[in-house]
């Protein structure tokens, strides 16, 4: 008798590799398609090989973008996890302030990404601005529009406020997580409170600090809406984020092959980062476990 | 090391606690003698954590003091206690090696490291795991992460108290015995004043002098396996210690008899009459092995059916309806075991009276 197959199954993942066609490999592999072809019109295209390639690596430009956003992005780190997790730490751990502070900190994270630029613009405006008018009228002279520090200044700010709470409420899932025998045993052994954080809470929490660090590093390295609407990539080019410039050389030079091969380079180096930063936090303190 | 007393303790986890079942511990006078090991033996939920988080400043007690020697530390912080404990389930510091981990209360102290370095390595041979102290603790089996707890609790030879909270739960079964062979040596060799909470009357008898059995927030009784046993003061103590447990049979008092339905059963009698004047419901209690087992009638004998008989190896249990009620009784192996019915006796010097649960106690 013949072996008799059973494939059925292929049927039941079918749907899952539809949406994933529709929803990532088709999308990508037309970018790849217009990142090595010159298009002119429909039925009008030449195939170029790396040439776009080779325009957008050599591309003064985009060098600046991307040095500007590896600042941007290592900044927001810097500040963020540790904020993130100072704040985490000061939350109460039971009663009604939880639940004020868990809402008061979700706030930042509902509103509309465009709105928050908005909402920036407005805070930070020198003349009539909460923020500005009072840095102002100390003397130091503030505008976001017409000094790059002040714009820089302004949009760390602006991330920080916005983002910082995602860190936290991570972190303090993470340490709710951390069960009350840890704490006793630390007591126990005559911790001091240093000691309690380094060597329980901060190791209990890799697993949520992992995906937090993840998290901001990819939204803050792909960042566009905020400083589009804040900024719009000045003063000069000083907030120039490779996203904006992005847009620029595709909506607004219609240049498709150089854009696509853009697109191509900035989603590798996003992964590549992104599996550094997960390797490094997998191992950190890691040693030897026979 | 010291000597603990528990002076008019009390503990509720309610803020504003009422009636005397709002208590998780109900009201305490103890003393734990210095240097002696001791085991605080109960079911699930009957206070023994919420005792050894109170010695050892975890929680602070609703009510009343505890004194370390004759020091009063019951706002003291666990630091300043200078208590060992070792808790249910493992407490490892996952980012550290085995070594640190053992290091780590002493060197929290601030003692030299070369004094560290010895103790860390007295305390690794004892729990058998110097070959892995340079290992992360992150990736070790249950095992071997509470007996770095373990370890972590003896590592300090100067505290006034160790305290175990079951600590062998998550133990294979043939290493739980070497531990407590090695705790007990621990106790011979420095005289700590340990208390080892446990479920597991097996493990109390063989690691403590003394027994402690709690119920519901009391201390019922403390005394050797052996008092335990024969005269055990509660019911709960007469139903958890031995197996199986104790037989009970509600009984009313007339004269020197307890009657159990329409069967009389001859007491002791002075115990029968201290009985009679005993508050509440009377209960007759007697230890399987006592109840004598007869294959015909004989003198005193009372007729009851043989439901089952369980062979155990080294002895058998029959289980037994006496007016309708489930008795117990324990016979050699080598006993020959009667039919379908048989007549038991009730050897009066083995019979106890338990009045609201509490022995009916003879003078002296």
């Amino acid at each position: 008798m013949e072996k008799w197959e059973n494939n059925k199954a292929w049927f039941l993942i079918l749907p899952v590799f539809i949406i994933v066609a529709f929803s990532a490999i088709i999308p990508l592999m037309t970018v790849v398609n217009y990142s090595v072809q010159d298009i002119f019109g429909p039925g009008q295209r030449v195939f170029v090989g790396t040439e776009w390639f080779e325009e957008v690596l050599s591309d003064k430009r985009l060098h600046d973008a991307l040095w500007r956003q590896f600042l941007f992005s290592g900044l927001v780190l810097l500040i963020e996890i540790p904020l993130g997790i100072l704040i985490a730490l000061m939350m109460p751990k039971r009663g009604w302030g939880v639940s004020v502070c868990l809402v008061t900190l979700a706030l930042p994270l509902l509103i509309p990404w465009n709105v928050i630029g908005t909402i920036w613009i407005i805070f930070t405006r020198p003349d009539i601005g909460l923020l500005g008018a009072a840095i102002n009228s100390f003397g130091v002279a503030f505008d976001h529009t017409a000094a790059p520090m002040d714009a820089w200044i302004t949009l760390i700010l602006m991330e920080v406020w916005h983002w910082t709470p995602l860190v936290t409420l991570l972190a303090y899932a993470g340490l709710r997580a951390i069960p009350e025998a840890y704490y006793q045993a630390a007591k126990i052994d005559g911790a001091s409170a240093w000691a309690t954080f380094r060597y329980i809470q901060l190791p209990k929490m890799r697993g949520v600090l992992t995906i937090a660090v993840l998290l901001r590093f990819m939204d803050s390295f792909l960042i566009y809406a905020e400083p589009f609407v804040l900024t719009g990539g000045g003063p000069g080019n000083s907030t120039t984020f490779l996203s904006i410039y992005l847009v620029k050389i595709a909506v607004g030079q219609f240049d498709l092959g150089p854009a696509a091969a853009f697109s191509l380079v900035y989603f590798l180096v996003v992964l590549l980062f992104s599996w550094l930063f997960y390797q490094a936090l997998q191992n950190v303190g890691k040693g030897r476990e026979g | 090391m010291a000597k603990i007393t528990l002076d008019n303790l009390a503990h509720s986890y309610l803020p504003n606690p009422g009636a005397e079942d709002d208590y998780a511990l109900k009201q305490l006078d103890h003393v734990w003698a210095d240097g002696e090991a001791y085991a605080l033996l109960g079911s699930s939920g009957c206070g023994k954590s919420t005792l050894l988080n109170i010695i050892s400043g975890l929680l602070q007690p609703s009510q009343g003091r505890i004194l370390f020697n004759d020091e009063d530390v019951t706002h003291a912080p666990t630091t300043e206690r200078n208590i060992a404990q070792v808790f249910q389930f493992p407490v490892v510091y996952d980012t550290m090696t085995v070594r640190d981990n053992l290091a780590f209360p002493l060197r929290n102290r601030g003692r030299d490291e070369a004094y560290v370095a010895q103790r860390v390595q007295e305390i690794a041979r004892m729990i058998g795991m110097e070959a892995e102290l340079d290992r992360k603790a992150r990736g070790l089996t249950a095992d071997a992460k509470q007996k770095i707890s373990l370890g972590r609790g003896m590592v300090r030879k100067d505290v006034n108290a160790l305290l175990f909270d079951e600590p062998l739960t998550v133990i294979d079964p043939h290493m739980k015995w070497e531990l407590r062979t090695q705790l007990k040596s621990l106790h011979h060799e420095f005289g700590h004043t340990m208390i080892y909470v446990t479920h597991d009357q097996v493990e109390a008898m063989t690691f403590a002098d003394k027994v402690m059995v709690m119920f519901e927030g009391e201390i019922v009784q403390v005394g050797t396996p052996e008092e335990l046993f024969e005269n055990p003061n509660h019911t709960f103590v007469g139903y958890f210690i031995g197996s199986p447990g104790m037989n009970f049979l509600p009984c009313t008092l007339v004269g020197n008899v307890a009657r159990v339905g329409g069967t009389s059963i001859i007491l002791d009698d002075e115990v029968a009459a201290l009985g009679r004047k005993a508050k509440g419901a009377l209960e007759l209690g007697i230890r399987p092995m006592y109840l004598e087992v007869h294959g015909r009638a004989v003198n005193g004998g009372i007729p009851v059916r043989i439901k089952a008989v369980e062979d155990q190896g080294t002895f058998k249990i029959l289980t037994l309806t006496l007016e309708g009620q489930v008795v117990r009784a324990r016979l050699p192996e080598d006993k020959a075991v009667p039919d379908d019915m048989a007549w038991v006796r009730f050897p009066p010097e083995r019979t106890k009276l338990f009045a609201d649960g509490r022995l009916v106690k003879r003078a002296g």
